[in-house]
């Protein structure tokens, strides 16, 4: 789409893009090609000499088992957080959808956790679960559940799903209530008539209606799962017990600042960018083609 | 409504009552811990009734934080956070309001090159690019300033993305008839464009006044110097160790005033943020 009538000037559209030019240069391309040429590098612990190693610090990375690891535990993390995210939201969506009664004081209620910062949200959930002085964790030993993330790795797992879900599950239901409410009645009623009962309703004509919502959903929360979970891992679990939630982002961030290692780090946020890159291009595709129902 | 069905009204009602009744459980809890001693909070099961050291626990991180782990007070990491969230947010809206102006409204050489770059970025989160920025920022000097806090974030392809759609609708016609009343493009920008927009203005800046305030991985790289950490950042300074160690009362408290100002943007303006939300993500 472009415009039919322009303004003539040879220096004011440049001076206008100037400012954010200027910055996605020094802050988006420079990291980046330093992110690439890094990753081709072998620096010694002292950070005095590099050495050109080719694909090295890749052949590497791909051998290291931790790695491995860290895309499995990625892998499991963000399925759960997108199953469990995208589940319990469709689920408050629908019935927002159905009531009439304070429905936007439903709405206000659940909307809040958004604005809360990752992080805080990890130390939330981190203290109600705290071993030893948790409330829930009091709740669970009274069930005879032996509660302690700080060494059982699939309870640290869980421990940042919810907290993630909990945060992520705002946006979610925004979506869907949005998806929902743009879904003709007409459709609705057609199918009552025909006597088909509210749990027939929703599997034949509203979710089917609601797939783009729900496969952009599933995109927009794999990439939150990814990295914007950061704050939530660092503020409870830091990537352990043994690495049991430690996600890629995570391993960036432990690699290069907590154990200097740049080539390595590199090459990782290099393989990220391809992942992101992947992601986004599948949302571009799918998204606008599916979009039109 | 299609038709009336009471029992599934009321299983409608019962599932949103669980759902925000789980949803607020922990933010009671944080609220109720934050009013106790800490010897009230390491009293297994810690009681869900809020005690009476509300003034004492908040006046005690506002005027002179924890006494364990970062030491700085919280109403100057709230100021740090507010600094960092509303120049971010402005300064957002201004780049990318300017930049997309220049791409709608004006045919030039490079065009479709440059706005490819702005698109590009859209990909790549802070989080992918932690190391080699960190460098950028120490070799500019920027590390513990409020400049290297905010600029390096103030570039977003979304803000600009949105901006251009909105400008897309904007009738021909307007332009052409400030053109032939003689006004300049900076004329038209700042009389007819700015006035259109508010509406997206203010949709976005809740959007990334709550992006700012809330940002984690950036400035805990970034910020060394106690007198520069966000709020944000504060209470991960004062988890030091294993349960019982930290000053939970504390700790809550500063997770309440850290999360209280965004929460109120959003609950506040939920008109802007839901449509912010949603229309920058289109």
């Amino acid at each position: 789409m472009e415009k039919r009538v322009v303004f003539q000037s040879g220096w004011l559209p440049y001076a206008l893009l100037a400012p954010q030019i200027a910055i996605t240069v020094v802050f988006f391309f420079l990291p980046a090609f330093q992110a690439v040429w890094f990753s081709f590098q072998l620096q010694d612990a002292f950070g005095l000499k590099t050495e050109f190693v080719g694909l090295q610090n890749f052949a590497e990375l791909f051998r290291d088992p931790h790695y491995l690891e860290s895309f499995k535990v990625t892998a499991v993390f963000s399925v759960l957080v997108a199953f469990f995210g995208l589940g319990l939201s469709l689920l408050l969506a629908t019935m927002a959808d159905r009531v009439l009664r304070g429905a936007l004081a439903y709405k206000t209620l659940l909307i809040w956790p958004y604005a809360v910062a990752p992080a805080i949200a990890g130390v939330l959930w981190a203290f109600l679960f705290a071993p030893s002085i948790g409330i829930i964790t009091y709740v669970l030993k009274g069930w005879g559940v032996d509660w302690n993330w700080i060494i059982n790795g699939d309870q640290a797992m869980l421990l940042v799903v919810i907290a993630s879900v909990w945060n992520q599950i705002s946006y979610n239901f925004l979506f869907f209530l949005a998806g929902l409410q743009s879904i003709p009645k007409s459709l609705i009623e057609a199918a009552a008539i025909d006597g088909a009962g509210p749990g027939r309703r929703f599997w034949t004509i509203v979710f089917p209606l609601l797939s783009p919502t729900t496969f952009f959903l599933l995109v927009v929360n794999i990439v939150y799962a990814f990295f914007n979970t950061f704050g939530v891992i660092d503020a409870t679990t830091q990537g352990g017990p043994a690495q049991a939630t430690q996600i890629l982002v995570y391993k960036v961030y432990h690699d290069g600042v907590k154990s200097a290692d740049l080539g390595g780090s590199s090459a990782q946020s290099v393989v990220l960018m391809f992942i992101v890159i992947a992601l986004t291009v599948i949302q571009f595709r799918f998204v606008e083609r599916k979009v039109n129902y | 409504m299609v038709e009336n069905r009471p029992l599934l009204t009321f299983f409608s009602h019962a599932t949103l009552i669980l759902g925000v009744v789980a949803i607020a459980f922990p933010l009671y809890v944080t609220f109720v811990a934050s009013t106790l001693t800490l010897d009230q909070i390491l009293a297994v099961p810690m009681r869900l009734v809020p005690g009476d050291q509300l003034w004492a626990n908040y006046s005690q991180v506002l005027v002179s934080g924890s006494t364990k782990g970062s030491a700085a007070p919280v109403s100057l990491m709230m100021m740090n956070s507010l600094i960092m969230a509303l120049t971010i947010a402005v300064g957002k809206i201004a780049i990318s309001i300017i930049a997309s102006f220049a791409i709608v409204y004006f045919r030039f050489r490079l065009r479709n090159f440059f706005f490819w770059m702005i698109f590009v970025t859209l990909m790549l989160p802070v989080e992918v690019r932690i190391i080699p920025t960190f460098q950028v920022v120490a070799d500019l000097g920027m590390l513990n300033s409020y400049a290297g806090l905010t600029i390096p974030l103030i570039a977003s392809a979304t803000a600009t993305f949105l901006f251009r759609q909105f400008f897309l609708t904007i009738p021909d016609e307007l332009a052409e008839a400030a053109r032939i009343d003689g006004a300049g493009p900076m004329r038209f920008f700042f009389d007819v464009v700015i006035p259109l927009s508010k509406t997206s203005i203010a949709a976005l800046f809740v959007i990334q006044f709550i992006y700012g305030w809330n940002q984690y991985l950036w400035p805990l790289l970034i910020t060394s110097d106690e007198s520069m950490y966000t709020s944000v950042i504060g209470i991960k300074r004062m988890i030091v160790g294993s349960d019982a160690a930290n000053e939970w009362n504390l700790v809550m408290a500063t997770a309440i005033l850290a999360l209280l100002p965004p929460a109120l943007v959003v609950v506040l303006m939920q008109k802007w943020f839901v449509k912010g939300l949603v229309e920058t993500e289109k």
